[in-house]
This record gives C-alpha cells, sequence and structure tokens, in this order.
C-alpha cells in the first residue's frame, strides 16, 4: 500500500536527512519506525503526508505523491500528531471528530454515526461535549486518536502515541492501537511499546534503513540497537 | 504567572458561558448578530449632547442579562482591561468644550462634560452588547452567521482562526512566562532587557504552533472552507425578538424617553 523508492530529502542544501530510502509497507501492517533523534523519523511521516516534498518517488494505494493526488492521499491516511493539543483545534471532542467527515462531504447524519461508533468502540462516550481544553493529557490523545478514525482512513500514522503519558493511559493507548485493523506506522522511542503492538520495525540511522524486519528480532539485537543509539527494551533486557 | 493562566481561563470562559442554556441562548444566532449590530449603529447615533435619552438605551442589555442569567460583574470584570481605554475616549472635550450647559444644585455643567460622558455611556453600551453576543452565542455560530449574510468567507476564516489563535498564543506566553518566571525568583513580570527576545520567541513559538496547527487541518481534508455546526432555525420567536429589539431601539432613539419622564416627574412634584 505505502512505497518509499529511493527517497532523498534535505532541510538545507546539500545535507540529506533521508538518502536514497527504499521499503514497502502492506495493507493491514503494523510498523514501527524507530531510530535515534535526527535518525529521519517525522521526516519520513512528513514525506509520507506530503507536507514536505523528497527526489524519488513515494506511492500510496498506488497514487504517486504529486501535487493533483495530494487530496486523495491525504483521504487516505490518518495522522496522529505527538502534541495533541496541536491537533485539536476546535472547542469540543465532538466538533474536532466531525471536522474531517464533514472535509471530505459525508452528511451530516453520516459523520455524527461515525463519531458516535468511533467514541463507543473506544469507550469514550463520555468524552463527547467535553471541551479541549479541559481534557487531561491522557484524554486528550486517545480524542485525538478517535477524531483520526472518524476519517475512517486506510492507514494510521502515529507519532510517538504514548510519550508524556501516565502508565495507566499507556496501557489504554496500546491496546487500542492493537485492536486497530488499519494499517498502522507507528514512530517512537517507547521501544516497549512498538514490541507490544507492531509486527515489524524499520530501524532508521541517518536517513537509511539500518535494519528492517520482524519486531521481535530486531529489538532483541542489542548489538544493532547499540550502534545505532538505541537500547533493548525496558522488558527484554530486564530478562537477560 | 497566574495572570497569564487567570486570563487564558477567562478566555474559555466564553465557551462556557456561550454553551449555556437560556431563552437568550436559544435564540437564532443571526437574530442576535443583527440585533447586536443595529444596537450599536443607534446607540453610536446619538448625538454628542443626548446623555439622558443615551442613558435608557443601557435597559436592553439590563434585560439580556437577566434573561441570559449571565453576571453583569462577569461582564465589567472581564472587559476591566478595555474599558479605562473607552472612558479615556472623551477626556480631553471638557477642556475644549467649556460651555455650560446645563446647572446642577448650583453646579454648572460644560458642554464637554455631557459630551464626555455620553462617550463613555456609548463606548460601555456597545462593550456589553458585544460582550452578550459572544457570552451567549457560541464563536462557531456568530461566524456561521456571518456566512449566512454574505460576508467573504475569507474574512469570517480570518475571524475563526484569530480567535483559535489566542489561545494558541495565550499558551505559548504562559509557558514562557512560567519557564521566565522560575529562573527569576521575586522578580515582577519582566524585564525590560528580556522583552525583545521574549516577544521574538513567543512570536516564532507560537507561529511554529499555528503551523502545526494548520497542518492537522488539511490532513483532514480542509480546504479553505469551514462546515459550521447547523445553527438553530430562524423561527416565529427570533423574528420576534429581532423586530421587538429594532423597534426598542428606534423608539428610544426618535423619543427622549429619559426627559419626557423626568418632565412629568418635575410637573407632578
Amino acid at each position: 500500500m505505502i512505497e518509499f523508492q529511493n527517497v532523498s530529502f534535505s532541510y538545507e542544501h546539500p545535507h540529506k536527512v533521508i538518502r536514497d530510502l527504499s521499503f514497502s509497507i502492506k495493507d493491514g501492517e503494523c510498523v514501527g519506525l524507530i531510530g535515534a533523534n535526527g535518525a529521519g523519523k517525522s521526516t519520513v511521516m512528513k514525506l509520507l503526508l506530503g507536507l514536505v516534498r523528497g527526489e524519488g518517488k513515494i506511492l500510496v494505494d498506488g497514487l504517486e505523491m504529486r501535487k493533483e493526488n495530494l487530496a486523495l492521499i491525504r483521504r487516505k491516511l490518518g495522522f496522529v500528531l505527538q502534541n495533541s493539543d496541536n491537533q485539536m483545534f476546535m472547542p469540543t471532542v465532538y466538533e474536532d471528530m466531525i471536522f474531517a467527515p464533514l472535509n471530505y462531504m459525508v452528511g451530516r447524519e453520516e459523520a455524527e454515526k461515525r463519531v458516535d461508533a468511533v467514541l463507543g468502540r473506544l469507550g469514550l462516550g463520555h468524552l463527547k461535549h467535553r471541551h479541549n481544553h479541559k481534557l487531561s493529557g491522557g484524554e486528550k490523545r486517545m480524542a485525538a486518536i478517535a477524531t483520526i478514525l472518524a476519517m475512517e482512513p486506510e492507514a494510521i500514522l502515529m507519532d510517538e502515541p504514548t510519550s508524556a503519558l501516565d502508565p495507566y493511559n499507556r496501557r489504554i493507548v496500546i491496546n487500542i492501537i492493537r485492536e486497530l485493523a488499519e494499517t498502522r506506522i507507528i514512530t517512537s522511542h517507547d521501544l516497549d511499546m512498538i514490541l507490544d503492538t507492531c509486527t515489524r520495525v524499520i530501524l532508521l540511522s541517518d536517513g537509511r534503513v539500518a535494519a528492517d524486519g520482524p519486531a521481535s528480532e530486531i529489538l532483541r539485537d542489542k548489538e544493532l540497537l547499540e550502534k545505532n543509539h538505541m537500547e533493548l527494551p525496558l522488558s527484554l533486557s530486564r530478562r537477560e | 504567572m497566574d495572570k497569564t493562566r487567570n486570563a487564558l481561563n477567562e478566555f474559555g470562559m466564553m465557551d462556557e458561558f456561550a454553551a449555556g442554556d437560556s431563552p437568550i441562548h436559544r435564540l437564532n444566532a443571526t437574530a442576535k448578530l443583527l440585533c447586536t449590530v443595529s444596537y450599536i449603529l443607534v446607540v453610536m447615533s446619538f448625538g454628542k449632547y443626548s446623555l439622558s435619552a443615551l442613558s435608557v438605551m443601557i435597559l436592553w442589555p439590563v434585560l439580556l442579562f437577566q434573561l441570559s442569567g449571565i453576571p453583569m460583574g462577569a461582564c465589567f470584570y472581564k472587559l476591566r482591561m478595555i474599558l479605562p481605554l473607552v472612558m479615556a475616549v472623551g477626556l480631553f472635550n471638557p477642556f475644549f468644550d467649556r460651555g455650560i450647559m446645563l446647572t446642577l444644585w448650583g453646579i454648572g455643567i460644560s458642554g464637554g462634560v455631557v459630551s464626555m460622558l455620553t462617550l463613555m455611556l456609548k463606548g460601555i453600551l456597545c462593550l456589553m452588547a458585544s460582550f452578550l453576543l459572544a457570552a451567549t452565542t457560541p464563536f462557531d455560530s456568530i461566524c456561521a452567521s456571518l456566512s449566512k449574510l454574505h460576508v467573504p468567507g475569507t474574512l469570517v476564516t480570518l475571524f475563526l482562526l484569530t480567535y483559535r489563535y489566542i489561545g494558541v498564543l495565550g499558551r505559548e506566553l504562559a509557558i514562557m512566562s512560567d519557564a521566565y518566571h522560575l529562573r527569576a525568583p521575586g522578580q515582577k513580570g519582566i524585564h525590560v532587557s528580556a522583552w525583545g527576545s521574549f516577544l521574538g520567541q513567543l512570536l516564532l513559538r507560537s507561529m511554529d504552533r499555528a503551523q502545526e496547527l494548520y497542518s492537522s487541518m488539511l490532513l483532514r481534508g480542509y480546504h479553505k472552507h469551514f462546515h459550521y455546526a447547523p445553527t438553530r432555525p430562524f423561527r416565529w420567536k427570533d423574528f420576534f425578538f429581532l423586530f421587538s429589539g429594532i423597534s426598542f431601539f428606534l423608539l428610544f432613539r426618535m423619543v427622549d424617553v429619559a426627559s419626557i419622564l423626568g418632565s412629568l416627574f418635575v410637573s407632578v412634584r
């Protein structure tokens, strides 16, 4: 469904933050995009969403990343931002959730049904008419995921979905991610969460793919992780 | 550092007021908007010496405060920063217009004092009317009404996004202010030497956040057009509200009710 073919990108010429990057992600896969700070994880997300343009070819569901395809591509992808405050810009959770379906010309009645269905699925019905600025960090994160699910995207991209959450809320978010059927791409430094949710991991280093394979193998490779300025997930390092 | 957070909470309180339920809250937003605009126009049209005629116009906001359940004190508390500016508008009139216009208990009152008081009252009445509209109508509904009234879409979106940006700017200001005061204990306010960099950083940070918000909107299909929540339909009670409001304003604009009542009182005595 998602394909990167020899993609390169630089914010400031000539220093490239993404170098000749190639990988593909199939429908329904849950992929963890990991790497040290500055490895290029966020830039990969931005490239995939068309927020920045690079060299090479990016395909989403067969559509090439071009200006004329941008609206169609973005309709297929839902992006959960790291900072939920930057995502929730409407006064209430309900208004935020209905924002995308209305923009995509879903009728108001159908959009409201979607909102109720998503809130019911995530057990967040009590948040529906709450003011965004009054939600706790955990509630905001779950509401942010709900706003994206209301879009009914084919793939969900998440940037650090468990950052700044307490263990209880982190566990709830992990369970939500595990239960999603859509294609999921998650960037995070929380390797335990990646191990819990993803079947595959792409390890980025200096804008290149340093490793790509099953999460259970890559996240157990201490040498590989340390070489790329990372550590074994806590749950695995305790067993050693 | 609490001042910024308090200001943010007060800003959020307006949304909570607007989410209330009262006969005024339940009125159609367009009716309220048109009524408010008419009220402000009529208030502004009073002559500079028409203090007594203008004073009767206060009945309308007082009535709306009663019907909406919004405390009048909240209005003056929230507008405390703007009110001195409004009061200052006609401050120099007494110096330029010194002709004695009336005498009260043997004290001569100049035309300048009367015009100053008239200007102040006009400002206060207009602020009260605007506050009432904002406190009884969600901002999105006001924007939806502006769209219905064929105000250019770009302008309406600008209003809406500016309203949202105030919150973003306020939150960034609160974070920066906290960070500053934690490293400058006991210092009142922000030192003059830090103003430049503080303001520059605030602008850059709030622009970054605004950019991220905008990206989030684009990624959810936004394309220069907001889909506002459906407003309450325009029913007979909205028509009655608008009609009676405008009739009230015009009546009190054309007939100096205060003077008539005053002369009755004087003649009885």
